[in-house]
């Protein structure tokens, strides 16, 4: 409690400090993508933020389309002053050149952050993980490593896998033995792409395609699968409900969300200094208690509750083996590996 | 002097064609003057809409108006080795101006299609266009990316600086242009799209089929019955046409799944041990598309069989004819034009679904409309969708022109 206090008063200082007293009345603008997310944001971040600071928060809420965000710039009055986008979008947007540049120097070291979540225009927030689950009251022999995602003698029975060959290829090298860090690079390959088909040809037969995140949970529970894999967020809300699905963290792939800044905003010191708080260790760890999205500071994981760190995809212990989501390789090769992704399905 | 002529020699049926043309224009001109408000209508919300979302297909603006001094420096380029100092020279100065009108990622998406990989090639080009020394680019450009020093890279940017371009139609059909602008056939595990057009005119044919002999004896039986029990049978296959398409997919999801009605039946009365995959089966698609469309194959056929005179079968049968002979050789010929009819309407219906594929079919029924659907909503790939679009129109009035041409126009009666 004390420390709680004592962290509040420092951050009060230098915020109040760094704004002065007239900005602070003005509130700042933050859109989020709405429902438990943005409200474990709301109590984690945005009061705290209002309270430190005595800069209140107006909130808005999208769908992460990147259109609202471009026609909001376009009409020429940028009202939004920090905007919270997922990975694709701010590639997107930081080519469209609607993101403002982000200058690291207000927000902190970036070897704190996980490879592949810092950008010249967003900084990396939370991480959710597609990960190996299965139902633990079913399996009395239960999966430790991905690579038993594609072992139908240890576990037989149907998997459930996202339909889209993003997540599965790279899973399928992963189970074949490549190192999380060379995946990319041999999926650039030929020979690559040919060795991550081959290894799902080995299960095709038994795999039942889930679209929507909540299927991978709905498979599980009806015994319909197996092993699915799914994102962690949907099988922790499931056990809250009372399930026990297992969650295998071994090669656990990551994608990230971003704050980011929209071009044309009315006070860009204001949304660095509010970016700055809002990854803030301390603060970035409490969103965790809300929602099973990792910090992606590493600086961060150690101020997780640890009943909460054993659900995170960033808690050391789950990290070991992750790959982080290369959303550069997907905007350059997808629509060939899609069309490649079709006519195997349909072979 | 012509009414001399018109008494001696009979009028040519030309003339007295041309003549009854005459005479009736003034009422065709008011018919059509009635019919106005509605063609007008349908002329700018439906005619023109599609006829210019159809020209997405082979409009090609993004490297034309992007780069258009390279555009015009590559027109000097013979295609041969690498384009020389200046072509990079336009390169980059287009690229600068791109920068600053945020244009550059539109130019890389375009570009993507014809090469992967070409997105970030633009992308990081332009990102690092400040930081290129005086001097010659093209050695700089080719130290970023050996790929600058790919002929067929400037190929396919000079070729793309044309206003046309044929490559979502040649995708469209699985072909593809190489390096030269010659035509073939594009990778075997890149050609889906001749594939998902067979599988679409498969599945409407067999759905069409199933309605058939489903709706064909439906007909015959509401035909026969009395006028109480025919209005109650007629409501009956009225009632789903009024139910949204959506709540009856949904409604064949909850009898299909795995742990659905039809299973749990199955398995209640020992028919089954095991439970069976229905959802997300050919089965499972084409039995629901069916239900969906029997009213549509019924109604057509009803009509027809209502105009034909009971009186001819028994006039058959009195003059020998076995009841199986009097009803394949009398009765059927004539409801040929309701058969037609019906079958006409429900496979072109067909050859349009989307719902029911998508919600009820596994990942091999999924029709063309799930993949223009998808290159609108997820990729915003416009000229793909438009040019499948494009493709799926020729195939639906081909088919019907075909089928007018071999049942004969006025041989169909719909309804």
């Amino acid at each position: 409690m004390v420390s709680k206090r004592m962290f509040l008063a420092a951050t009060t200082l230098a915020y109040g400090l760094a704004l002065g007293a007239a900005m602070a009345a003005e509130p700042l603008s933050v859109m989020s993508f709405g429902g438990a997310y943005q409200e474990a944001q709301r109590k984690a971040v945005f009061n705290a933020y209002a309270e430190a600071t005595g800069r209140p928060v107006s909130e808005q809420e999208y769908g992460g389309e990147i259109a609202k965000i471009k026609a909001m710039i376009d009409s020429g009055n940028t009202t939004l002053d920090v905007v919270d986008v997922d990975a694709p979008t701010l590639l997107q947007g930081c080519d469209e050149g609607i993101f403002e540049p982000i200058d690291w120097e207000k927000i902190g070291p970036k070897s704190e952050w996980l490879p592949g979540t810092t950008s010249d225009c967003g900084v990396g927030t939370i991480v959710y993980a597609t990960i190996l689950s299965y139902d633990e009251e079913k399996l009395a022999n239960k999966p430790t490593k991905l690579a038993d995602l594609f072992d139908l003698e240890k576990f037989p029975g149907k998997r459930g896998l996202w339909k889209n060959p993003a997540t599965n290829l790279e899973f399928a090298l992963l189970a074949d033995g490549v190192a999380p860090d060379a995946v990319y690079e041999t999926l650039s390959t030929p020979e690559g792409l040919d060795r991550a088909f081959a290894k799902l040809d080995t299960i095709k037969d038994q795999i039942v395609w889930w679209e929507a995140g909540a299927q991978a949970p709905q498979l599980l529970a009806s015994g319909e699968v197996t092993l699915t894999t799914a994102w962690n967020g949907r099988i922790f809300n499931a056990n809250k409900e009372g399930r026990k699905f297992g969650m295998v963290w071994d090669n656990q792939i990551l994608d990230s969300n971003f704050w980011a800044i929209p071009k044309g905003a009315k006070d860009i010191e204001g949304s660095l200094a509010f970016i700055h708080f809002a990854v803030e260790p301390k603060i970035l760890a409490a969103t965790a208690k809300y929602i099973p999205y990792g910090p992606v500071r590493t600086t961060a994981a150690a101020e997780v509750a640890p009943e909460d760190a054993r659900n995170l995809p960033t808690s050391p212990a789950n990290l070991t083996t992750s790959l982080t989501l290369d959303n550069a390789f997907w905007a350059d090769h997808g629509d060939e590996i899609r069309k490649r992704f079709t006519t195997w399905l349909s072979n | 002097m012509a009414q001399t002529m018109s008494l001696a020699t009979p009028l040519s049926r030309p003339d007295l064609r041309a003549a009854l043309r005459r005479a009736e224009r003034p009422n065709r001109l008011r018919a059509l003057a009635l019919a106005l408000p509605a063609l007008l209508f349908l002329i700018v919300t439906f005619g023109a809409p599609i006829g210019l979302f159809l020209t997405t297909a082979v409009r090609n603006p993004e490297v034309r108006h992007i780069l258009p001094q390279t555009v015009s420096t590559l027109d000097q380029w013979d295609g041969q080795g690498v384009p020389g100092e200046e072509a990079f020279a336009a390169l980059a100065a287009d690229l600068a101006r791109a920068k600053e009108n945020s244009t550059a990622a539109a130019l890389g998406k375009r570009l993507n299609y014809e090469s992967a990989g070409m997105r970030s090639r633009i992308m990081s080009v332009t990102r690092h266009l400040g930081s290129f020394a005086d001097g010659p680019l093209a050695p700089q450009f080719i130290a970023l990316d050996p790929a600058w020093a790919d002929t067929e890279l400037w190929a396919i940017i000079k070729r793309n600086g044309a206003p046309v371009t044929l490559y979502y139609l040649l995708t469209a059909v699985d072909l593809g242009q190489d390096a030269t602008g010659g035509i073939g056939r594009v990778a075997a595990d890149q050609a889906v799209f001749l594939d998902i057009l067979g599988r679409t005119l498969w599945i409407a044919g067999l759905v069409t089929v199933a309605t058939l002999l489903l709706g064909f004896p439906t007909a015959y039986v509401i035909s026969l019955a009395p006028a109480r029990v025919a209005g109650l049978m007629l409501l009956m296959v009225l009632l789903p046409l009024w139910t949204s398409l959506l709540v009856r997919t949904t409604a064949w999801v909850v009898l299909l799944q795995t742990d659905g009605v039809i299973n749990q039946v199955l398995l209640a009365l020992g028919l089954t041990t095991e439970k069976l995959q229905l959802m997300l089966t050919r089965f499972g698609t084409v039995t629901a598309m069916t239900h969906i469309q029997l009213p549509f194959t019924i109604l057509p056929i009803l009509s027809v069989m209502k105009s034909i005179s009971e009186g001819q079968m028994r006039a058959a049968r009195s003059l020998g004819a076995p009841p199986l002979a009097a009803f394949w050789r009398i009765y059927a010929p004539q409801t040929l034009p309701g058969v037609a009819a019906g079958c006409l309407m429900t496979f072109i219906l067909s050859l349009g679904y989307y719902i029911t594929p998508a919600l009820v079919g596994g990942p091999r029924d999924q029709m063309v409309s799930n993949f223009i659907a998808t290159y609108i909503n997820r990729d915003l790939n416009w000229g793909m969708a438009a040019a499948l679009a494009c493709l799926l129109l020729v195939m639906t009035l081909s088919i019907y022109l075909a089928f007018l041409r071999i049942v004969g126009a006025e041989r169909i009666k719909l309804g």
